[in-house]
């Protein structure tokens, strides 16, 4: 459904007045430096990565919200790389996108019936009576009930849980083919999330939807995802299904990743990837692997050459001159 | 019917909050309204003509004229509660007026953002650096005495105020998240401004309203008193300010003090009611 | 609960802090008895609005108006921090007790260089040379993991985790008894947050200080802490070491919990969800606060509260499924 070959985003950084008279040369960041992925129809993709890494800009220039710098996207099998204005406008019926922070995306002066009900308003698809019974059903289906009482409600009076449901319910109206989720549930408390990913699944069922999933927490890419690829400043170090991904992690990032986030249980001892120093500027990227300033594993090679993506198995590869092997990544997980 | 839904929402929201806001607000809005009263009601109150003779001239204050008469024999009370009208007229019509043309471009040109928005700003900004007072000055001269040339330069003297505070709120209420989201599920251009953004900065509308109106009833009396605006013999606080002026010496100061004392109620009125409705809708940090 | 000996640290007998809003009474901290030993690390789990950071800054008496410590005794090295004046408390604070908070970008003063920042610390509290107070200094930047280059260094100019290492020196500085961390790697990325667990570790066996960890993920406690405290409504549900605790946990709620967070390790669990929502802290339910939601629920639970019971040694748990 979706192909996204080379795409890159570089945002300039801003200058002031003075810099811009003095000199010509204009840094930028290399937010997202060359990603290439597919995702196949109903499926559930997730883009893990830690914070700064380009996952979420990534999701946007897919959707289209931002211009890319290069690259190609299809959606469909139509290219929509550099789609504007009415065209852009009317795709927006098939691909929609649930924010992070429920309680930002959401208009605070329009009640959640209006809210809800606009896409339908906005591509002529009900109007009326007709546009509140769709809004109400919606309602119904990602768990607002009685429907009279959320559409005529403002955002302030629901909790958090129940405005990213609002949100999701905003998403699904005009029954899009695919949803970009952007860390849908990071800022929903802890007891709650479930419900909502639950909630999440079953309408990727009901409505057989695909999703882009875009979360830094592995253990919940883990749960949802059929699909899972890891980013490092502005690209993608590994990508693979879920099985191969946390089963045979081949990629030094990826294991370090996996070995880091805790676990709840204390009798669990695991070896452990430490990463040395700091994620660098996304301004001055590391020459060849962009990993190489920070991997226990580097070798010269990995300072000059850029690494391609070696093909582990049918749906695994990984960007690495030297990724683990099956043996040896077993003791860090 | 509208006003009498607005009062008692106002009386609503002020009544029975403790808090010196709540009274400055209050304070403010009776004196806005008892300043509204007597204009609508001039007919019926005012004891006589504002514009005829009524008893010699410079008569000291007295039953008969509350507020003594003018230079020439007018009864100043009455010239007081009529110019309620011309001073209401003036600066609420041309309040209006900047409003309506300002608030547009500025929620525009805040949101279209590039060179439309730099170009605009330019002129906005070099019309906004004159000194209100001196830019309506030169606007009177240009256009001549009379109410409605006085109407014309306030006008524009306040278009670029509220341009600017508009624009600065669409620029901050463009950032946020819900506007995004807005554009994301295909919202036109005009949609995601009138719909999104600018109910968003319609709280903070009334109090640029009543400082602005505050400033305009100081000018307005100030174009007047320098004899550019109204002309005689309509009954205006700010040219009746300049006929008493000359008596002052000689101790009578009944035609300047009563006119000069509206003024400063007045924009007093509008001053507290908009500091106060400042004060409860965007409250300072809590003091320990 | 229980008197205390000469190995305790801290102990909070019945603690009430309440709010009290314009909307009514919010009972952030209702009734909590607690006793830590020295040198022990507990973890203080709960959600938003469980009052688990209410109870940390009440510990040190920084609960910010309308609330107060409304009942209740705050044990420590014999004094009850609830009856010291100010003035006293301000020696305890910093230097006794410490604090980190979550965000370390607005608790860093952005003027000050970090070195100078601990510098100052420690001279306002004791009488030294500022040569030595300087030394101290640089030795406590290189016990968190950061380079002596960095000693003039201003907040902006660091990352988020090498931020919340400064706090945490800050935190260390006058060698306190109690250090209480509220949500520290919160903010943090899972690697950071992975370096300043392991820090925090290794801190604890140098300094050997108390630490109550407060967070809403109960992974990180298994990390880090040796005991565990629920925290459900204001009220502390449960409290017990860490491996009995994730090996059987004893309240509906804790074992309600730990179902519904995904564990990387184990593949294709099923995970639950609590039905329900956190309850209204100014109009809690009657009796058990937890019974709307509890699978387990009978009768009683609606009507009389549950006291707290020692299930084990050392193991309480506040639920009539214990009580006999």
């Amino acid at each position: 459904m979706i192909q996204v070959k080379d795409l890159k985003k570089y945002f300039p950084v801003q200058r002031g007045l003075l810099e811009r008279v003095l000199s010509r040369k204009v840094d930028y960041i290399k937010a997202v430096d060359g990603v290439s992925f597919e995702i196949k129809k109903k499926e559930i993709f997730s883009l893990v990565g830690e914070s700064g890494c380009g996952k979420t800009t990534t999701g946007r220039l897919i959707l289209r919200l931002i211009d890319p710098t290069s690259g190609t996207i299809i959606f469909k099998g139509r290219d929509i790389t550099f789609l504007r204005g009415e065209e852009l406008r009317r795709l927006r019926k098939t691909m929609q996108i649930i924010f992070q922070d429920p309680y930002a995306s959401l208009n605070p002066r329009m009640r959640i019936g209006d809210a809800v009900g606009h896409p339908l308003e906005i591509h002529g698809i009900a109007e009326g009576q007709e546009k509140k019974r769709i809004v109400f059903e919606t309602l119904k289906k990602v768990g607002l009930e009685p429907p009279e009482k959320f559409y005529n409600a403002y955002p302030h009076e629901l909790s958090g849980g129940q405005r990213q449901r609002a949100a999701i319910a905003r998403a699904i109206i005009v029954n899009p083919e695919f949803i970009v989720a952007d860390e849908p549930i990071s800022m929903i408390d802890v007891s709650l999330r479930s419900k909502l990913l639950e909630l999440m699944k079953q309408l990727q069922e009901e409505l057989e939807l695909t999703y882009l999933f875009i979360t830094h927490d592995l253990a919940v890419s883990k749960y949802i995802s059929d699909k899972v690829a890891i980013m490092y400043l502005g690209g993608i170090v590994e990508l693979g299904s879920k099985k191969e991904i946390f089963s045979n992690p081949s990629h030094p990032y990826t294991i370090a990743l996996l070995s880091a986030v805790p676990v709840p249980d204390p009798s669990v001892k695991r070896k452990r990837i430490d990463l040395k120093g700091e994620v660098p500027s996304p301004i001055n990227p590391p020459s060849g692997c962009r990993f190489h300033t920070r991997c226990p594993f580097k070798e010269k090679m990995c300072e000059i050459e850029k690494p391609y993506f070696i093909k582990i198995s049918e749906d695994h590869f990984v960007a690495c001159h030297k990724p683990f092997s099956l043996n040896i990544n077993q003791h860090y997980i | 019917m509208l006003f009498p839904n607005i009062i008692s929402f106002i009386l609503r929201r002020l009544k029975f909050k403790k808090g010196v806001k709540y009274y400055f607000t209050f304070a403010g809005f009776i004196i806005i309204a008892s300043f509204i009263s007597m204009a609508l009601l001039a007919p019926y109150i005012a004891p006589y003509n504002p514009i005829k003779k009524a008893g010699d001239p410079l008569e000291s204050p007295s039953f008969k004229f509350p507020m003594g008469t003018d230079g020439l024999g007018r009864d100043i009370l009455s010239r007081i509660i009529y110019g309620t009208r011309i001073v209401l007229r003036v600066t609420l019509i041309s309040m209006v007026l900047s409003f309506l043309v300002g608030v547009p471009i500025g929620l525009l040109s805040g949101y279209a953002g590039g060179k439309l928005d730099s170009i605009i700003s330019l002129f906005m900004d070099s019309l906004y650096a004159f000194p209100g007072l001196v830019l309506a000055i030169a606007l009177a001269v240009m256009l001549g005495p009379g109410e409605i040339s006085m109407g014309i330069s306030l006008t524009v003297v306040y278009i670029p105020t509220y341009f600017r505070m508009v624009r600065g709120e669409t620029l901050s209420v463009k950032e946020n998240l819900f506007v995004e989201a807005a554009k994301a599920i295909g919202a036109k251009d005009r949609t995601v401004m009138f719909k999104y953004i600018f109910p968003n900065i319609i709280p903070s509308l009334p109090i640029v309203l009543s400082l602005n109106a505050a400033d305009a009833v100081l000018t307005a009396a100030a174009l007047s008193f320098i004899g550019l605006g109204i002309t005689a013999p309509t009954p205006d606080w700010g040219f009746d300010l300049r006929m008493g002026y000359p008596y002052l010496t000689s101790k009578i100061w009944w035609p300047s003090t009563f006119p000069g004392l509206m003024i400063v109620l007045l924009t007093l009125g509008f001053s507290l009611f908009g500091e106060g409705l400042t004060e409860i809708l965007n409250p300072r940090l809590v003091r320990k | 609960m229980i008197a205390m000996n000469r190995n305790n640290l801290l102990s909070l007998e019945n603690l009430k802090v309440y709010f009290y809003t314009e909307e009514g009474v919010v009972k952030a901290v209702d009734g909590v008895n607690f006793i830590m030993d020295k040198g022990e690390t507990v973890g203080l789990v709960g959600e938003s609005g469980s009052g688990k950071t209410t109870l940390g800054l009440s510990i040190l008496r920084l609960v910010p108006p309308p609330g107060r410590i409304v009942e209740g005794r705050v044990l420590f090295d014999g004094m009850d921090l609830t009856r010291l004046s100010e003035n006293e408390m301000r020696k305890i604070r910093g230097r006794r007790i410490s604090m980190i908070f979550q965000d370390p970008m607005t608790s860093l003063n952005p003027l000050m260089k970090v070195g100078d920042h601990i510098v100052e610390t420690i001279m306002t509290h004791e009488k030294i040379l500022r040569e030595e107070a300087i030394e101290r200094a640089r030795l406590l930047l290189e016990d968190v993991g950061i380079l002596p280059e960095r000693f003039n260094d201003y907040p902006h100019q660091l990352s988020g985790g090498m931020r919340q290492r400064v706090m945490i020196a800050l935190a260390l500085a006058l060698k306190p008894d109690l250090v209480i961390a509220d949500e520290p790697t919160s903010a943090l990325d899972v690697i950071v947050q992975y370096q300043i667990l392991e820090l925090m570790r290794k801190l604890k066996q140098t300094y050997n200080m108390g630490l109550i960890l407060i967070t809403h993920d109960v992974s990180v406690v298994a990390e880090v802490a040796d005991r565990i405290a629920v925290m459900y409504a204001g009220q502390l549900v449960e409290y017990s070491d860490v491996n009995s605790f994730f090996n059987k946990p004893l309240h509906p709620y804790s074992e309600a919990l730990l179902e519904s967070i995904p564990n990387i390790q184990l593949s294709d669990k099923k995970l639950k969800y609590i039905a329900g929502a956190p309850p209204n802290l100014i109009d809690p339910p009657r009796g058990c606060r937890f019974h709307t939601r509890c699978p387990y629920a009978e009768n009683r639970c609606s009507e009389v509260e549950p006291q707290t019971v020692e299930f084990e040694r050392r193991r309480f748990v506040k639920c009539f499924k214990y009580l006999r």
